[in-house]
This record gives structure tokens, C-alpha cells and sequence, in this order.
């Protein structure tokens, strides 16, 4: 798979215009230059996202979809438009394959609660694997533990891939209704084969459940092409605003689906006792949305469907390949599913050094990384470690900050010995 | 000194490396478990209490170098101390860490902790034991 990654495009990647766009990496942190190598927690925002917040609060702001003034019926079309940028973003059919949640997790919830809450039965089962996050794993405990289902989880190999033959066996119990997996990890990075994965499922009846909230912003997300029955992400690791995320579901399920919250704009007629509820997506938005960071989100992708995706991940592959191979150098250090094909995300352990005191002293050289289990428990106990020390790297980052990483980790040595 | 030198001197290197008293406690009368959920360290801490003195005070778990020396060095200072000497060191060790007290108000050697004040991030892993410590007693019934 990494063949297929490494697609080369003609133009290389501009890394010293994109930076330009950031504003924030001009800060410094305890005087010196900021290396932020924490995006797979969150991405810094171009300014044209900043502005475009600040431009609707100044200029624009209205709610959505209940207004008959002219404030109320821009925010709207825009509201709109942002869903129709995002189904062209990940390969949707149509914007009504769209619905905003207020990110990842809350994607993955209403999958759980809505879905599986209607079709789970006791004696189904939910197949989730090693290497989820918490919010591809809590979401489905919660879920089976009120319909009586179970869950099964596949098993993560050495090298930070996933038991596809355990997956296979798993399916024919002829019980399984959903597969919850990550398309890349947000630990190791690995990224997991999607297409087999759904097609797997789909031959066995059951719906696939895609967290890409670590995929989408380093992959050219295809949901058609992949056939996923659900897909999650959030737009704040794509460069785009916290409180909004997205999640894709096949227009047929989501149209089958009952509704998560109840409240306004979420209806179409409604009595003392009763009610009846719009079709989705507005289905599934009750309430005022958070207008202010779909525009937000909007900029965002706007910005990010200019890039040169070929460009953009052929320029991380080689960011990330280099941060391994320079990493492995150091004495003492593992890298987790050092072999995997992977997202630029990777996680480290240092012999007698525990990752959070490796961060603080990699704090005090300007060196923004990630230190802790990652919400990914099951993982962590996979390969034997408390906590980990992670890299992730995005569109803007240099071969110079891997440089500084590499000399922060023996600063690290030789404070904590 | 550096803040970062502050925060890892010697003393704490010394006992992240080799934790005293760092085992259980057989016959322990109180014991506690300390969770950050949010970073994954984890201790348990035993106490042996005689009459209102502890006579004993050890510990088991993983986590970072300030955690783990905090720890240690806990179980050193509460032992052969009353009850209500151990729980005005929990106050006084709090107070040092979170940036309001004064160091001497401390024995010397617990002192070194006061360059975490300069990491507030870092606070709850110096006194991730001490409230385990504190949850043990109360839940042995002595005395606040």
C-alpha cells in the first residue's frame, strides 16, 4: 500500500507558502521557535479561517433556516454550501449524505445510539479492533450495553496492522451487524486497507463504521470509492474550527434511521403528543447549529480543496519516512508498528523514560508533541506500555523541525539520564 | 539553575530510578489506589497504622519521574509521623507544588518539588500519591 501512497506529483509541495498561511507558527514558545508536532490532536488554522469566523460575528451572523431577513437567508446558503463543499471533500454522493455533529465523537455516538440502537438485537455482535480511539470504543459499549449486543474486538499485530484473518473468522459467526474501525490509527498512524475491510462486512452482512477523524486530514478520502457505510471526522485536525465535525452515512440508512436529539429544526410536524421528524440530514441537527463554525469549516475546506493532494501526501509520506528513519538512529528508542504504512503520525518509548517527562522537556525547547495513552487504552496494552510519545506531523511541518526533534530527544537524555 | 534542572534535580532522578520503600504491604491497615485517568499513572499506596502514628507507608505503580520520586519520597516522610502530622504535610506539599506555600514549611528534601510550580501541568503528578495517601487515611477512619 505504501506503493500507492507515494504518489508523485509534478509540482512538489510549497511547504514555506503554505506555513505563510498559519499565523500562529510565528509564536514562540519559551523563546524559541514553535515546533508543533501535536496535529493529530489538533491542527493550527490558516488565517482564512480566523478571518472568516470573525468576518460572519462582525458581518453576518443571523441563525439558520427560520429567517425570512437577509442576514438569516446568507447564513443559510452558506450553512448550505458548507455541506456541499464537504460531500465533494470525502467523496459523497450528495450533500444530503452529510449531516454537521459536533465532531468526531458525536458522529460516532449518533451512529451508535441511532443505528444501532434501532437494529441491535441481544446476540448481535459489534466488531471493534485494538487500535480504536475511546470514541470508536465507549460509543458501542454503550450501545450493546442497552441492547444486549456484544462486542468482539480484532486483534493488532507487531508491526501495527490489523489480524485480517481474525476479522474474516470473526465475520462468520453470521452475527456481526457492524464493523467499528479506524481508518488510520491516531497512535501509530498505520492505516488500515478500508475497501477489503467494508467489503468483508458488506459480504456478511453487516454495515461498516469508519472513524477518519486521522485519515481525512492526510488522505484523499473517497467514501463511494471505499463503499463505508458510515464516515466520521473533525474539522479542527483539518485545519478548520473545534466544535464541528462530519459525518457521512449512505443516504438509504440515514433515511431508515430515527432521530438522535429532539428539538427544533429537526421536525416536520409536531403536536401535544407526538411528533414527526424532516428527513435527513436536518433529521439528525436538532437545535441552532454551530453556524459560526460551519462557515469556519468552511474556509477551511475551501482552502484545502485547492491543495494538491497528490503533492500534499507524497510530501508527508516523505516527512514521515524521514522522522523514522532519523528517530530509529536514537538509542533507546522504539518506535510502535515501526513497519506499518502510515499516516504522518507515529508513536515513540523511550527505555526508563516515561513520555510525559520527555514532553515537558521537549516543551522547554519549543517542541509541541503528544505524551500519554492518546485515549487508546486497548492499544497501549497491546504493546506492553503505559503511555507513548507522539509525533504528528501536517501540511506546514519541515525536515528542519524533525531535525530539532531528533536534538530535543538527547536533550532529553541528558536531563533525565 | 534552568526551570527544566529546578524540576529534575538529582534527588528526583535518584528516586524515579530506584523508588524506596516500593513494594506492598502485607500487613497493611490502609491502602489506596491514585488514577490519572487523563495520563494513565496509577499508584497504590499501603499504610500501617499504630494507634495514631504510621508505623509503615510503602507503594507500587507506574507513571512519570515526578509522579514516581513524589511517591518515594512520600513514603519516606510520612513514616514514623502521626496521623495528623502526615495529613498537615499532604496540606503543606499541596501548597508548595500548586504555588501559594512556603517551602519551609516542608522537611528540606521534599522541597525539591517546588520546581514543578513552574510546569502547573505537571502539579497533578507530584500529588497524584498524596491524595491516594490522604484517601487511605480517611477511609481507615482516622481522625481529619
Amino acid at each position: 500500500m505504501a506503493a500507492t501512497l507515494a504518489v508523485r506529483s509534478g509540482v512538489p509541495w510549497d511547504v514555506a507558502r503554505v506555513r505563510a498561511d498559519f499565523p500562529i507558527l510565528e509564536r514562540r514558545i519559551r523563546e524559541r521557535p514553535l515546533v508543533y508536532l501535536d496535529n493529530a490532536a489538533t491542527a493550527q488554522k490558516p488565517a482564512a479561517v480566523i478571518e472568516a469566523i470573525a468576518r460572519y460575528y462582525r458581518s453576518g451572523n443571523a441563525n439558520v433556516h427560520r429567517g425570512v431577513h437577509a442576514l438569516s437567508q446568507e447564513a443559510t446558503l452558506e450553512y448550505e454550501r458548507v455541506r456541499e463543499l464537504a460531500a465533494r471533500f470525502l467523496g459523497a454522493g450528495s450533500a444530503g449524505e452529510i449531516v454537521f455533529t459536533a465532531g468526531t465523537t458525536a458522529a460516532l455516538n449518533l451512529v451508535a445510539q441511532s443505528y444501532g440502537g434501532q437494529i441491535l438485537r441481544p446476540g448481535d455482535e459489534i466488531l471493534v479492533t485494538e487500535m480504536e480511539h475511546h470514541s470508536n470504543l465507549v460509543p458501542w459499549h454503550l450501545v450493546a450495553e442497552r441492547s444486549g449486543a456484544r462486542i468482539k474486538a480484532v486483534p493488532v499485530t507487531e508491526s501495527g496492522g490489523l489480524e485480517l484473518d481474525v476479522l474474516e473468522r470473526l465475520l462468520t459467526s453470521g452475527n456481526v451487524r457492524i464493523v467499528a474501525v479506524t481508518h488510520a490509527s491516531n497512535v501509530i498512524g498505520a492505516i488500515n486497507p478500508i475497501n477489503a475491510i467494508a467489503a468483508m462486512a458488506h459480504a456478511a452482512g453487516a454495515v461498516i463504521v469508519v472513524d477518519g477523524a486521522q485519515s481525512a486530514p492526510h488522505l484523499r478520502v473517497d467514501v463511494a470509492a471505499m463503499d463505508c457505510d458510515f464516515f466520521a471526522c473533525s474539522s479542527h485536525k483539518l485545519y478548520g474550527p473545534t466544535g464541528i465535525g462530519l459525518l457521512y452515512g449512505k443516504r438509504a440508512l440515514l433515511e431508515a434511521m430515527p432521530p438522535w436529539q429532539g428539538g427544533g429544526g429537526m421536525i416536520r410536524e409536531v403536536q401535544l403528543e407526538r411528533s414527526s421528524y424532516a428527513p435527513p440530514p436536518e433529521r439528525f441537527e436538532a437545535g441552532t447549529p454551530p453556524i459560526a463554525e460551519v462557515v469556519g469549516l468552511g474556509a477551511a475546506l475551501d482552502y484545502l480543496l485547492q491543495w494538491d493532494w497528490d503533492a500534499l501526501v507524497a510530501y508527508e509520506q516523505d516527512l514521515a519516512a524521514a522522522a523514522v528513519r532519523k528517530l530509529a538512529r536514537i538509542p533507546g528508542l522504539r518506535i510502535l508498528g515501526e513497519g506499518a504504512d502510515r499516516v504522518s503520525v507515529l508513536s515513540v518509548v523511550l527505555d526508563g523514560i516515561h513520555a510525559h517527562d520527555a514532553g515537558t522537556v521537549l516543551d522547554t525547547e519549543g517542541i509541541a508533541v503528544r505524551a500519554g495513552h492518546h485515549c487508546a487504552q486497548p492499544l497501549m496494552r497491546r504493546f506492553g506500555v503505559p503511555a507513548t510519545l507522539r509525533v504528528s506531523l501536517g501540511a506546514y511541518n519541515t525536515h528542519d523541525e524533525i531535525d530539532a526533534l531528533v536534538g530535543g530527544l538527547r536533550r532529553v537524555r541528558e536531563v533525565l539520564g | 539553575m534552568s526551570e527544566l534542572d529546578e524540576l529534575y534535580q538529582s534527588l528526583i532522578l535518584d528516586h524515579n530510578r530506584a523508588p524506596r520503600n516500593y513494594h506492598a504491604l502485607d500487613d497493611a491497615t490502609a491502602h489506596a489506589e491514585g488514577r490519572n485517568p487523563l495520563c494513565g499513572d496509577s499508584y497504590e499506596i499501603w499504610l500501617r497504622l499504630d494507634g495514631n502514628t504510621v508505623a509503615d507507608a510503602a507503594f507500587l505503580g507506574q507513571g512519570c519521574a515526578i509522579s514516581k520520586a513524589s511517591a518515594s519520597m512520600m513514603t519516606q516522610a510520612i513514616k514514623g509521623r502521626t496521623v495528623a502530622e502526615a495529613r498537615a504535610l499532604f496540606d503543606a506539599f499541596h501548597q508548595l507544588v500548586a504555588g501559594s506555600g512556603r517551602a519551609e514549611a516542608l522537611p528540606a528534601k521534599l522541597r525539591v518539588f517546588q520546581g514543578v510550580r513552574a510546569f502547573p501541568i505537571r502539579v497533578k503528578c507530584a500529588t497524584l500519591s498524596w491524595h491516594a495517601m490522604k484517601e487511605a487515611l480517611d477511609r481507615s477512619g482516622s481522625p481529619a
